[in-house]
């Protein structure tokens, strides 16, 4: 157990690293989250409007 | 290659090919990177614990370097060449590199107040990284201000063009004035001045950021692509109603 506590303590930086990859992986995570649920929005949009105007798919 | 892929139609084809594998590899050059990082790489003998803090703040502030180019490159090709993507490409970047802009600065702010006993010094290298996220954000608010997109992206190009003078500023700021930050020692002439178990989780973790990047420029440039669809078809279905 005490090489876990080790872990969690980061030889008494405990603040600072877990700060510094708390924020790291907040700010990967949510603008990954963010940027494909952009993209499925998109996509089912997309989807709903081609569905309202079938003549015209594949046409320049 | 590149006016193959500027149809957009072929660029969807191929994104879609690419987007499961680049999603995998990201998932798991992170996985093995905070392993290696967070586990089983040693301390250091001066900074201990706190030398784990490089491994994300040096890869994001390289992606937040060289993504700037990037942006530069397109907006140069956009504006001269009227790729069809590169505007679109260069804005679809924007975000990330700020992201990892942030990064850096917060983080860098992070390891050091342990290690310098300040959180900020208007230090060359920190104040340069400082300007390039202003410039990022000065970059997304012209593409957010001005209508139509033609024009933004024209606006938005000249910013990261006249920027990217920044870039080489924030690599040799620490060459060229007395900086508190520590000097390259990984993207040296001579080559690595790193002990290789602290070198090569790095380079994992660097792999990692890069693999994340090219997936969410994917995403987002998929995004935009089809944002141009839909403003094309709303516009049609409007004028025949």
């Amino acid at each position: 157990m005490s090489g876990l506590q080790a872990f969690f303590e980061m030889g008494g930086y405990a603040l600072y690293v877990w700060g510094a990859y708390g924020v790291t992986f907040a700010v990967v995570l949510g603008l990954g989250l963010a940027s494909w649920r952009g993209l499925k929005a998109r996509e089912q949009a997309l989807a709903r409007l081609e569905a309202a105007r079938p003549r015209r798919r594949g046409r320049p | 290659m590149f006016t193959r892929l500027a149809n957009p139609t072929r660029f969807l084809g191929l994104a879609d090919r690419l987007l499961p594998w680049l999603a995998g590899a990201t998932v798991s050059a992170f996985a093995a990177g905070l392993a290696w990082g967070l586990v089983l790489s040693p301390p250091d003998y001066q900074q201990g614990d706190t030398v784990r803090i490089m491994y994300v703040h040096v890869p994001a502030a390289w992606l937040a370097l060289s993504i700037y180019l990037f942006m530069a490159a397109a907006s140069v090709v956009g504006l001269v060449w009227k790729h069809p993507l590169a505007d679109l490409a260069a804005k679809s970047a924007a975000p990330i590199g700020t992201a990892f802009c942030l990064i850096a600065l917060v983080t860098g702010s992070l390891w050091g107040e342990p290690m310098w006993g300040a959180w900020w010094r208007w230090d060359p290298r920190l104040t340069a990284m400082l300007v390039l996220f202003f410039l990022y954000l000065g970059y997304l608010g012209l593409w957010a201000a001005i209508e139509p997109p033609d024009r933004a992206a024209q606006a938005a190009a000249i910013l990261a063009i006249i920027g990217a003078v920044n870039v080489p500023i924030v690599k040799f700021s620490v060459d060229w004035w007395s900086s508190l930050h520590q000097p390259a020692s990984v993207m040296r002439l001579d080559g690595p001045t790193i002990d290789p178990s602290i070198l090569w989780p790095l380079l994992v973790n660097a792999l990692a950021f890069h693999l994340y990047v090219a997936t969410v420029l994917v995403w987002r440039l998929k995004a935009e692509l089809l944002d141009r669809r839909l403003r094309a078809l709303t516009l049609a279905l409007a004028e025949r109603t």
